[in-house]
């Protein structure tokens, strides 16, 4: 643990247009997600729409289609993209030589709200 | 040209009269950067310093780019120096090489060499370069393990190559892969290992490094992605590296390309101030003022650089700074080529897609060439060629101006000269002012003026257009052009087309299948190629149903994509409105026992599941099981002799039966019986959509067979064999399909039934709407009247089989893909904040 920045694990473990979890202790989940371009992002793990655990969907581009209904989100901003209309928090989240490093103060916030 | 140990072109310097310079700099590095500032000073001011040049390395200054063109044998060692001795002498410059710096005395301000020699500095530069990063796994001293960085690991790989053998190569970036080409083109056998999934990762996208390494391989090299290195083995010396997969590949030479890291370790002894890199301001001046550093060992407003063309950019500025007006360094942007291989591949700038963000995308299968250029904001941010780089400097340009490109956005991918046409900005004029007998079609030769003649003729659409003169019939890349041509002649009358497959693609789901075939394509990322995809990856459409196709097309050799997989299928299980899982064993024909209803109690209770239901195919659905418990569920199921029901997937669900002659007054044959053998038959199969059986032993249809994909109705004379049923959305009987007299007969008829359908059903597409597209006739007409043709479907579903028949819960419960269920990280929340309330 560095500071401001919290590591969760290490960058091979989410596989190319994949997602793994992060387990907050207050029961909500973190998804962080790993693009085809290599971009990492990490969203709260509820869809805007019915709560659909969006690490479960299919990552392509820069969003995720959730598995429950198919909306799409956008993982830079995670606002539904189209015709629907919701958003879910996001959260900082970089890699550094290897390591998945997620920001701190974001977490703690989201996981307030 | 060695000069170890020696001082050269300025002889008794320091006894002699000062006929250059007053002040005196030292530079330590002989590299690429140290040398150019040199020049750079020079030419603004050849009178103001006497200079002293340190270099560890017992050479010149050489261009060390082209060190991978000497591996390969297309150049030697004396073309690629940039100042020869001649050049030191001429500028009073004296050389001290092979004789590295040991330290740094600021106070004194002196720097001490290795072999004892002090000289005093009023500037120092410090041009170190960079490090090469040596994983640290046992065996990584062995003799035989080098790097890539200087002349010495090329003599190294030299001498081991004239001894042939196996290398490995460590790491699939530019370093890396012009390494494996140098060594294989001078006959080594090389494999290479590069831990990510793709090649050059941080320079090309995934489908560029697809294209990449399929070509690497077509040239003989082995390319192992995904290879994580565990140890480097051998007795003595390198005789081959062990991957953490358990397999060994044997090396006689094993080059660690893996990254390099800013050489600092002088700087931070001396106690200036370092980050990743030596921390310069603007002008490449250091914490301490007489100190200044440039190239790749420093840091710059954050960034450090691997690249030569900034280090240009520094020298200018530190020169600028040091001799005449200040002008400033402001960082770079970069760009990529891969030198060596004759493999043209470029990449410049951010291509990694984000927030608003729009790729525009050009694969011209048949000259191997894709082409992505990444907008935001109407300005390109970043591009990556393969195959065809004549255009990456103009894209570069573009980016590093941050030119506004709307008005060229629609022809920006075909290139500058394309894109500056003129008049021909707009794609229809474009295509207007073709000639007649301009080929449109390369595949099947067709010229401007057939196309527009079959159109003229009554062809209204991109399909009638294909049917009637073959263009864009074959590999459709000249689609856009007949579109165009279509607009032109019919404007509004143009009919569209059947749907695509989605929006990446302008290809049908049949154009897709058919092309997978007639082409042979075996992955996910060839048929995005071969077929123009779009978009770079896809999306949640195309991605599972291209994995279908494949995976129906060559079975046992396509390799599955679980990333292209919806959820149900990756998990092997059903993903429910809270996020927990479903699972149902199988329970052939509709049977149990009292061993399975133990097992399934059992679960029930140990995991907590809140409920259990009877489903409408005869089986048991356990609900609620969270995600981390789903192996250990499997494993107690496939303990009791239970497997995947396949419930969740696109596949073969239920095989639905009543008791027939076995217990009913009515039964006339082994409805039971038939049922649990044709679900035998058919589980484990992947299918466009699920699919369900059912088999009545009598009229009186007791399985409801008539509204399933396949239904059995069993009479005294035989078996009646109906297709097509749907219970779902839209309920539809079934059609009758023909009347068998035995089992045998039955069975065969229910796996050419299948196969035709996973054949050439579209992907999410059931039985029911299938039959209604193509007609129950043609199906008829394929299974019931071709008796040849039935029986190769039926062969081509069994062989099928023999790769598919295996239970998915087994794989898992006994760990396979295992963080698939697991959380990657914990993260407390309350205890954190303890944390801190208690500083
Ligand atoms: C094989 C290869 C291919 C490359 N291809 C390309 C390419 O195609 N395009 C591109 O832009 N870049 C390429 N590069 C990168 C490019 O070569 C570097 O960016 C560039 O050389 C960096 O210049 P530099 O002066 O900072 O470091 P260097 O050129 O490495 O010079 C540093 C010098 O300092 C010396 N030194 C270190 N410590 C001491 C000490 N204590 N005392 C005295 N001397 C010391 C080192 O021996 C070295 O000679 C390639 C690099 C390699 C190795
Ligand atoms: S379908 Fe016929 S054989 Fe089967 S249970 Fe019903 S009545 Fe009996
Ligand atoms: S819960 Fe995500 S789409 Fe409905």
């Amino acid at each position: 643990m560095t500071g401001d920045w919290i590591d969760v694990g290490a960058l091979v473990e989410i596989p190319l247009r994949g997602a793994r979890t992060i387990k907050a202790a207050n029961g909500e989940e973190i998804a962080i997600f790993r693009t085809a371009g290599n971009r990492l992002y990490a969203l709260v793990n509820r869809c805007p729409h019915k709560q659909g655990h969006l690490s479960q969907g299919i990552v392509h581009g820069d969003a995720v289609t959730c598995p429950l209904h198919n909306w799409r989100i956008s993982l830079s901003t995670g606002e539904a993209l189209g015709e629907d209309e919701g958003c879910v928090p996001t959260i900082p989240v970089r890699a550094d030589a290897g390591r998945i490093l997620i920001s701190r103060i974001a977490m703690l916030a989201t996981l307030a709200a | 040209m060695d000069f170890q140990g020696t001082g050269i072109g300025a002889e008794n310097r320091d006894d002699a009269p000062d006929t250059v310079g007053t002040q005196r700099l030292v530079v330590i590095g002989n590299g690429m950067a140290g040398c150019r500032a040199v020049e750079e000073i020079l030419a603004r001011d050849p009178g103001r310093f006497r200079i002293t040049i340190f270099g560890a390395e017992p050479h010149v200054n050489y261009n060390r780019i082209m060190l991978s063109p000497v591996l390969a044998g297309e150049k030697s060692f004396d073309e690629i120096v940039i100042n020869d001795a001649a050049w030191y002498a001429d500028n009073g410059i004296e050389l001290v090489a092979g004789d590295p710096v040991a330290a740094i005395d600021r106070a004194a301000r002196t720097v001490t060499a290795n072999s004892g020699r002090t000289v005093g500095y009023d500037r120092l530069l410090i041009a170190t370069g960079s490090d090469p990063f040596i994983i640290p796994v046992p065996g990584k001293d062995l003799p035989g393990v080098i790097s890539f960085r200087d002349m010495k690991d090329v003599d190294a790989m030299l001498a081991a190559a004239d001894r042939g053998g196996d290398a490995v190569v460590i790491g699939g970036g530019l370093l890396g892969l012009e390494a494996a080409h140098g060594l294989s083109l001078r006959g080594m056998k090389v494999t290479v290992l590069h831990l990510m999934p793709t090649l050059m990762e941080r320079q090309l996208d995934e489908a560029a490094g697809w294209l990449l390494k399929t070509e690497l391989e077509r040239r003989g090299q082995t390319i192992l992605t995904g290879a994580d290195t565990a140890a480097i083995v051998g007795d003595g010396k390198v005789e081959g590296v062990a991957l953490k997969d358990g397999s060994t590949i044997p090396a006689s030479l094993v080059v660690m390309a893996v990254g390099i890291r800013p050489s600092t370790a002088l700087a931070r002894a001396a106690g200036l101030a370092v980050g990743r890199g030596i921390q310069v301001d603007d002008h490449m001046v250091t914490s301490d003022p007489a100190i200044l550093a440039v190239g790749e060992c420093v840091e710059h407003d954050g960034q450090v650089y691997g690249l030569v063309a900034p280090l240009w950019e520094m020298c200018r500025a530190l020169a600028d700074g040091l001799v005449a007006e200040p002008s400033g360094y402001r960082g770079s942007v970069t760009s990529t080529k891969l030198k060596v291989s004759g493999i043209d591949v470029f990449s410049a700038g951010d291509f990694s897609g984000g927030d608003g963000a729009e790729d525009i995308v050009l694969r011209d299968a048949a000259r191997g060439i894709y082409k992505r250029v990444v907008l935001r904001e109407d300005k390109v941010v970043g591009a990556v060629l393969y195959g065809d780089t004549a255009d990456g400097s103009w894209y570069f340009d573009l980016l590093r101006k941050g030119d506004d490109v709307s008005s060229i956005r629609d022809l920006i991918i075909f290139g500058q000269a394309f894109a500056q046409g003129g008049g021909q900005a707009d794609p229809k004029a474009a295509v207007a002012a073709l000639s007649d007998d301009a080929e449109i079609c390369g595949c099947n030769g067709v010229s401007k003026g057939k196309v527009v003649a079959s159109i003229q003729a009554g062809a209204c659409s991109l399909d009638a257009v294909r049917a009637t003169c073959k263009a864009s019939a074959s590999c459709g890349s000249c689609t856009g052009l007949v579109e165009n041509l279509l607009a032109l002649a019919l404007g509004d009358a143009v009919e569209s087309g059947p749907k695509t497959i989605c929006k990446c693609s302008s290809f049908t789901h049949d154009d897709v299948r058919r092309e997978i075939v007639a082409q042979e394509l075996r992955s996910i990322p060839e048929v995005m190629q071969k077929l123009h995809w779009t978009t770079p990856d896809g999306c949640s459409s195309c991605r599972p149903a291209l994995n279908y196709y494949l995976l129906c097309a060559w079975p046992g050799a396509y390799v599955d994509d679980q990333q292209s997989r919806f959820v149900n299928e990756r998990l092997h299980a059903n993903i429910q409105k809270d996020g927990t899982y479903s699972v149902v064993p199988r329970m052939w024909g509709g049977l149990t026992n009292p061993r399975e209803l133990r097992a399934i109690a059992d679960v029930v209770e140990k995991y907590d599941a809140p409920m259990v239901k009877v489903t409408g195919g005869q089986r048991l659905d356990i609900f609620g099981i969270r995600k981390e418990d789903l192996p250990a569920v499997w494993a107690d199921l496939n303990a009791a002799g239970m497997v995947s029901g396949h419930a969740y997937g696109k596949a073969l669900r239920t095989v639905k039966t009543c008791v027939g002659s076995e217990w009913c007054r009515f039964g006339t044959q082994d409805s039971t019986g038939l049922g649990v053998k044709a679900e035998k038959m058919s589980w484990g199969s992947w299918m466009p959509h699920k699919f369900k059986i059912a088999v009545s032993g009598c009229p009186r249809n007791c399985a409801e067979a008539t509204i399933k994909d396949f239904g059995v109705i069993c009479v005294d004379s035989g078996y009646e064999l109906h297709v097509g049923g749907n219970g779902g959305i839209k309920l539809r009987g079934t059609d009758l399909l023909c009347k068998v007299a035995t089992e045998q007969q039955a069975l065969d008829h229910i796996a050419a039934f299948i196969q035709l359908y996973r054949e050439e059903a579209w992907y999410l597409e059931r039985t029911a709407p299938w039959i209604e597209r193509v007609g129950i006739d043609h199906v008829r007409r394929r299974i019931v009247e071709d008796a040849v043709g039935r029986e190769a479907l039926t062969a081509r579903f069994l062989f099928s089989q023999s790769f598919s028949q295996d239970d998915p819960w087994a794989a898992r419960a006994a760990g396979k893909d295992r963080e698939q269920h697991a959380h990657l990280g914990e993260f407390r929340p309350l205890e954190i904040l303890a944390a801190e309330g208690a500083r």
